[in-house]
C-alpha cells in the first residue's frame, strides 16, 4: 500500500459545545513526520478539537482536509469489556489485518494480561491496550488523546518513544495532553490561545 | 471485514452464548406458561386468546434487548473506531440489525413450539401464529433498533425506548394476531410487507441517529 505522502490540515476552524464557543480560527498543517502537541486545561476543547479533525463532528466552522488513514486514541478503547484481552484485540487486528499481533501485544506489556477479561484491567492497562489497537492499525495519521493519563513511568517513556518511531517512519501524531511528552521535534500550541475574547464570544 | 462484524455482533447477542443472555425468549415462555394460570384452563378460551398472548409476549420480549443494543458501543467507542476505518453508520446498523434479528427472532420461533402448547393453540392455528412471528419479528426487530440508536445518548433511554416501542409496533400487533382470529394469511403478507419496510428504512434511521448522538454530546 503506496500512499501519497500523508497529511492533516485544519483550516480556520471552530467548534463549540453546546452553545459555547471553544476555540476559532485554528489553522496548522501537518505533513509526514510531523508530531504536534495540543496543551490546555480540562475543558478548554482539546477532545473536541480531535473528535473534530477525526471527522467524527462537524465543525461548527472552517474545514479539516487530511491525506491517510486514520488511527484515534480517546478515553474510549472500543474493545469488548466482557472479553479476554487477546480475543478484544484480535476483533481489530482482524479488521486492520495485523500480522504480527503478539509482537505488538509484547511491546506494550500486555502479553501477560492475554486472558485477562477487559473489564478487570486497570486505567493504565487499559490505555496500553487501546494504544496496541492503534499500533495495529498502521495508520499515518495518529491522533492522540490524552496518551499518558493513568500510565506509568515507564509507560509514559513507551509512548514517547513509539511517537517518535512512528515520525521517524513519516507518520503525523497530534497529541492532546497537558503533560509533557519526550519528543525533541515536537512542535506544540495552547489551544487556549485559540478561545474567543469575552466580547467576541457574546458576539458568537 | 462485514463479516468479522457480524461475528462479533451475533456473539454479542445471541442467547446463551453472549452476555444478553436468554432473558427475552424465557421472558417469552413465562408469559405463555402464566397466562393458563390466570385465566383458567378452558381450553376454547385459551385457543381464542391464546394466539394474542403469544403476539404480546413476543411484542414485549423485544423490547428487553434494546438497552444493550446501541448505547453500550457508543460509549465504547466501537461505532467511532469501525467510523475512521471507513465503515458508514448505516452499513453498522445493517449489520447489528440482521444479528439482532437472529439472536432474538428464531430462538423465539422455536420457542414458540413449547408456548403454542402451554396455550392449546393446534393446527391452522399454529401455522398462522409461526408464519406470523417470521413475517413479523423482522419489523420488530427494526423498530426496536431505531428506536435504541435514537434513545442511546439519553439518560432514561432504556425507558423510554420500551414506551415507544408499542406504539410503533402496533401495525404489525394488529395484523399478526388479526391472522389468528381471521384464520386469514392475507394478513400475513401485510406484516411481511410491514416488516420489510422497515427492516429497510431502520439502517438509515439508526444510522443517522448515531451520527447526531456524536455532534451532540
Amino acid at each position: 500500500m503506496q500512499a501519497p505522502s500523508p497529511s492533516l490540515i485544519a483550516d480556520n476552524l471552530a467548534c463549540r459545545r453546546g452553545e459555547r464557543l471553544l476555540f476559532r480560527r485554528l489553522s496548522f498543517r501537518l505533513d509526514g513526520g510531523a508530531a504536534c502537541h495540543v496543551t490546555g486545561a480540562n475543558g478548554a476543547g482539546k477532545t473536541t478539537l480531535i473528535r473534530a479533525l477525526a471527522g467524527l463532528t462537524t465543525p461548527y466552522a472552517g474545514t479539516v482536509r487530511r491525506q491517510g488513514a486514520l488511527a484515534l486514541l480517546d478515553e474510549r478503547t472500543g474493545l469488548d469489556p466482557d472479553l479476554p484481552l487477546a480475543r478484544a484485540l484480535g476483533f481489530w487486528a482482524g479488521i486492520d489485518r495485523v500480522a504480527d499481533r503478539q509482537a505488538i501485544m509484547a511491546r506494550l506489556r500486555l502479553a501477560a494480561l492475554a486472558e485477562v477479561p477487559v473489564r478487570y484491567l486497570s486505567t493504565g492497562q487499559k490505555k496500553r491496550a487501546a494504544l496496541a489497537r492503534v499500533l495495529g492499525q498502521a495508520a499515518p495519521v495518529w491522533l492522540l488523546d490524552e496518551p499518558l493519563a493513568g500510565l506509568d513511568t515507564a509507560s509514559q517513556a513507551l509512548v514517547g518513544e513509539l511517537v517518535r518511531e512512528h515520525c521517524s517512519g513519516g507518520g503525523i501524531a497530534l497529541i492532546a495532553s497537558h503533560q509533557p511528552l519526550d519528543v525533541p521535534f515536537m512542535t506544540s500550541f495552547a489551544i487556549e490561545d485559540f478561545a474567543p475574547a469575552p466580547a467576541e464570544e457574546d458576539e458568537a | 471485514m462485514i463479516a468479522a462484524l457480524l461475528r462479533r455482533d451475533l456473539a454479542q447477542f445471541f442467547p446463551f452464548t453472549g452476555s444478553g443472555a436468554a432473558l427475552p425468549v424465557v421472558f417469552f415462555v413465562a408469559v405463555a406458561m402464566l397466562f393458563p394460570f390466570a385465566v383458567g384452563p378452558d381450553a376454547n378460551v385459551m385457543a381464542k386468546t391464546g394466539g394474542g398472548v403469544v403476539w404480546i409476549a413476543a411484542l414485549l420480549a423485544a423490547i428487553l434487548p434494546l438497552e444493550k443494543l446501541v448505547a453500550r458501543d457508543i460509549a465504547l467507542g466501537f461505532f467511532d473506531q469501525l467510523r475512521l476505518r471507513g465503515i458508514t453508520e448505516e452499513a453498522m446498523m445493517a449489520v447489528r440489525l440482521l444479528a439482532h434479528w437472529l439472536s432474538f427472532g428464531p430462538p423465539l420461533l422455536l420457542a414458540t413450539f413449547p408456548a403454542a402448547a402451554l396455550l392449546k393453540i393446534e393446527g391452522e392455528s399454529f401455522s398462522i401464529l409461526l408464519l406470523g412471528l417470521l413475517a413479523g419479528t423482522p419489523g420488530l426487530a427494526a423498530i426496536g433498533l431505531m428506536i435504541a440508536a435514537l434513545t442511546a445518548s439519553l439518560r432514561a433511554g432504556a425507558a423510554l425506548s420500551g414506551l415507544l416501542l408499542i406504539p410503533l409496533a402496533l401495525p404489525i400487533l394488529i395484523f399478526g394476531a388479526g391472522a389468528l382470529a381471521r384464520q386469514d394469511h392475507i394478513s400475513l403478507g401485510f406484516v411481511g410487507a410491514i416488516s420489510l419496510g422497515l427492516a429497510a428504512l431502520a439502517p438509515f434511521a439508526a444510522g443517522a441517529a448515531i451520527r447526531a448522538a456524536r455532534e451532540n454530546e
